[in-house]
């Protein structure tokens, strides 16, 4: 597994670099808001946190189409389901992979980003931390749409139309733990938990639910 | 160890390809399947590899005991189809290390397996500069680097030349001789002693 691990982020680095898109998909969707907002910094800064987290939710969906349909193309996925590795665990590692190499490089570039939203050190560091806990979901519930869609030629846009709605309930405590950082009243704790409970939740499930879908769709 | 094959029966799109499908085949046979296009031989393959679901009959693996082997027969098979499952932009010796790791079981190094099919000198170029043929050849290189008792093999030569194909077909013998069993959809006469044919003829 820590060779399929290794050979998906290698190939990532190798294919262009998706890494490298994602965080510029990240950097047009965050810089237009601002343009379109006007220079009200005080209204940017308290719509920063949900900015944030529909750049990184957009930015995740990259890629996603081409997890198992790429491998269907070029034969591997015969392979990769053969094996006796429980199939949901290999999916479960190519997931892993995808988030490695466009969740995490969002998370990271979340400080600069931050910045220009005129969002304060301690926003930055909850957003961090709720993208964090938060952005994996989106690989592994990503990975049943990627599932679903394995033999569609163009099922980029059917996995988008797929996956928004499942996601929606980590945007909405992502955010939520995010105000509630800034925001005296407002509680960080409770939706953040709620977040990491999504994403371990996911983790489970979503690889379980693909495995079953691939299964399927052999032909 | 024996693989049996009863009533197989295969479907695509809710329509039949090909039913009633039985054989056997016990250690160091071969079976090749023939038949004109279009008439299942892939289907085939594929249901004995556990890639398509069985819409009758059944794939069973017993060994010397008579006793069936634990798990899914596709555990112990390796799987040449039309395609080569390797990565554009992997070198050779990636791809094929990914292959052994992910696959288990090593057999020959890679090194040695390149060798067998005269590709040493291509170990560290990336997969995408090879010619058809030679990408052929890697893919065959992948069914060496792990051990698998079982080879089901669509097409295998396709696209080779004549010499290639003699390597391929030596490889094969050699396989068969060590114990294994295999499968091949090929007009290619193989040259083993203990060949058995199937003619799929297409359900019109």
């Amino acid at each position: 597994m820590t060779a399929l691990l290794k050979r998906e982020i290698l190939l990532s680095i190798r294919a262009g670099g998706s890494a490298l898109t994602g965080v510029l998909f990240f950097l047009a969707v965050v810089s237009v808001f601002p343009f379109a907002v006007g220079p009200d910094t005080k209204l940017l800064s308290h719509l920063a946190p949900a900015i944030l987290w529909i750049g990184a939710l957009l930015a995740s969906l990259l890629g996603l189409d081409r997890l198992f349909a790429q491998e269907r193309e070029d034969g591997s996925l015969d392979m990769l389901v053969m094996q006796s590795h429980p199939l949901a665990l290999t999916i479960f590692v190519k997931a892993l992979a995808h988030w490695i190499m466009t969740g995490l490089p969002l998370v990271l570039a979340t400080p600069l980003f931050g910045v220009m939203l005129n969002l304060s050190p301690l926003g930055i560091g909850a957003t961090m931390i709720t993208l964090l806990a938060g952005t994996p979901a989106i690989s592994f519930i990503g990975a049943v749409g990627a599932a679903v869609s394995v033999k569609l030629p163009r099922g980029g846009m059917l996995i988008s139309v797929l996956v928004l709605p499942l996601v929606i309930p980590v945007l909405i405590f992502g955010v939520a733990a995010i105000t509630g950082a800034l925001e005296d009243p407002a509680p960080f704790t409770a939706p953040f938990l709620f977040v990491c409970a999504i994403t371990l939740f996911t983790s489970v499930l979503g690889p379980l639910a693909a495995s079953i879908m691939l299964r399927h769709s052999a032909d | 160890m024996k693989l049996i094959i009863e009533n197989l029966s295969l479907s695509r799109a809710g329509q039949e390809i090909v039913t009633d499908i039985s054989f056997e085949l016990s250690a160091g046979e071969a079976l090749i399947v023939t038949g004109e296009n279009g008439s299942g031989k892939s289907t085939t393959l594929r249901g004995v590899a556990g890639l398509l679901p069985l819409s009758g009959g059944s794939v069973t693996l017993l060994d010397e005991t008579g006793k069936q082997f634990e798990g899914e027969t596709r555990e112990y098979c390796h799987y040449l189809g039309h395609q080569n499952g390797m990565k554009p932009a992997l070198t050779v010796r990636e791809n094929l290390d990914f292959w052994q790791k992910f696959c288990g079981e090593p057999d020959l190094t890679i090194e040695q397996a390149l060798e067998e099919v005269d590709l040493a000198h291509t170990i560290d170029l990336p997969f995408s500069y090879l010619s058809a043929g030679m990408k052929r050849r890697v893919s065959i290189a992948r069914l060496l680097v792990s051990d698998r008792p079982i080879w089901i093999v669509d097409e295998p030569t396709a696209g080779l030349d004549a010499q290639s194909s003699k390597m391929f077909t030596n490889l094969c013998q050699t396989f068969c001789k060590g114990g294994g069993i295999l499968i091949a959809a090929t007009h290619l006469p193989l040259g083993i002693k203990t060949e058995k044919t199937l003619e799929i003829k297409a359900l019109r």
